[in-house]
């Protein structure tokens, strides 16, 4: 007999349900008193952040075309300068002023979803591989009907050369596909559609 | 929280056999909200590696406890009390200190406080139904509630959701991000449940299903369930893979 591995196996996932408002976002749901705030709720840097201001904007979109209304939408990102505001951030401190996660519940009646943020810098591939990947913003998306929470990222339209480099979006075999991560850039706003399924099914991905 | 230095190593490979996949026609919402193309697999990058950090000084003092948290002053929520008690651990069986956990649940009846709820149960006006902690260095969490009932939900024509609490759960990296639900030990419930049933392996849905802790129960005041949570574990940095292409 060998030995026994003691790894234990990851909880498997289950769905958020319809209800993940009152978990995640109470007070959007109309449940206050209990958090003075929705977690995330607000933008993820103060006025005195470095670096230009942008608002993503965009819907979650089922296999019929249908924007969902009952999606939470998390964000993850690196402040202007490329540095997160993580304990494993190893290269240097991120700016005080910015926070770096968002959370957002799609609107009750559009299912539109809002994030107010600053464009993210380069960052290193990975802690031992210098290689910049291009200014990026990991989303995930949990709703009813999704089993495991799903992780794509946003890319922005203006960053053609960075993107074209990138060594994340360099791993999708079917180029035409890559569009559907691109971050469509309108002035001060970006435009950021998710689609579950179809012709445009976004790219997501396992990391 | 214990000042060891950061760890960066590579997250585990997630398995996805182990957890549920995107298209599951039983649970028929699944359907039309399932991506069809195969997911772009990659080890994670620094995106990935990091994530937000939740200090113990954002938590109100009734934040996990969900019998008073929503009650006038002087009245409890209505229900079984129970505490939910248990460790954040990752693979490798270690405590992950720093973990936000957040909570939420049907009151006693089996209704949720949502516009959208329509089920005939009793709201309870003492009951919110969300609650949320932070472990402990060694990875340990609890909460005060009261046991979720059962409740129809249309999917079937007579389909009921077993008692379950639901679980959002963020550890150091944004790659360990989870949402589970819990169930109870003993509910005949649990195996007819599509959305339990999403899951292949028997063995993972048992992983879902908190023991009656009779140790941890307060005589006199509350049961006790446990449930450990376990997140992706991270390999060492000494043995960190070689950069791509060399
Ligand atoms: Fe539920």
């Amino acid at each position: 007999m060998v030995q026994t591995l003691a790894y234990l196996k990851e909880t498997p996932s289950q769905t958020a349900g319809p209800y993940v408002h009152i978990g995640c976002t109470p007070n959007f749901s109309g449940i206050s008193g209990i958090f003075e705030t929705d977690l995330g709720s607000g933008p993820l840097a103060n006025e005195q952040a470095r670096g230009e201001r942008i608002t993503i904007r965009g819907f979650v979109y089922d296999g019929l075309g249908s924007p969902l209304k009952d999606a939470l939408v998390e964000i993850w990102q690196a402040d202007a300068d490329g540095l997160y505001n993580s304990p494993a951030e190893t290269r240097g401190r991120a700016d005080p002023n910015f926070f770096g996660w968002g959370r957002q519940p799609g609107d009750m009646q559009t299912g539109e979803f809002v994030f107010h943020t600053v464009k993210p810098g380069r960052t290193p591939f990975r802690p031992n591989d210098p290689r910049l990947m291009a200014p990026h913003i990991l989303f995930w998306i949990v709703a009813r009907g999704i089993n495991i929470g799903l992780q794509t990222r946003m890319y922005f339209s203006d960053e053609e050369a960075a993107n074209a480099e990138d060594p994340v979006l360099a791993r999708i075999e079917h180029r035409q596909r890559v569009r559907t991560l691109i971050g469509a850039r309108e002035g001060e706003t970006v435009r950021f559609d998710i689609h579950l399924q179809g012709e445009n099914e976004t790219v997501f991905f396992d990391m | 929280m214990k000042t060891a230095p950061p760890e960066t190593g590579a997250f585990f490979a997630r398995d996805r056999i182990w957890h549920p996949p995107a298209l599951t026609p039983g649970y028929k919402t699944s359907v039309l909200r399932s991506p069809q193309k195969a997911l772009i697999s990659l080890e994670g990058t620094t995106t990935e590696l990091t994530g937000p950090v939740f200090g113990h000084n954002m938590l109100g003092p009734t934040d996990n406890d969900l019998i008073v948290n929503y009650a006038r002053p002087g009245e409890m929520a209505i229900g079984q009390r129970i505490l939910v008690h248990g460790r954040v651990l990752d693979e490798r069986g270690r405590g992950v200190p720093g973990v936000l956990v957040e909570f939420w649940q049907a009151n006693a009846g089996g209704r949720y406080r949502h516009k959208k709820e329509t089920y005939l149960a009793a709201i309870d006006p003492n009951f919110g139904g969300v609650g949320r902690t932070i472990t402990d260095d060694e990875g340990g969490y609890w909460f005060k509630t009261i046991q979720p009932g059962a409740y129809p939900w249309p999917n079937g024509v007579n389909d009921w959701r077993p008692a379950h609490i639901h679980f959002s759960v963020f550890g150091h990296g944004f790659a360990q991000r989870l949402i589970t639900q819990m169930y109870f030990e003993g509910d005949p419930m649990i195996a007819r449940c599509p959305i339990v049933r999403t899951i292949p392996d028997p063995q993972a849905i048992e992983q879902l299903i908190a023991p009656l802790d009779w140790n941890a129960t307060v005589p006199m005041d509350m049961r006790a369930y446990k449930f450990d949570i376990v997140l992706r574990g991270r390999r060492s940095t000494l043995f960190e893979n070689r950069k791509e292409g060399n």
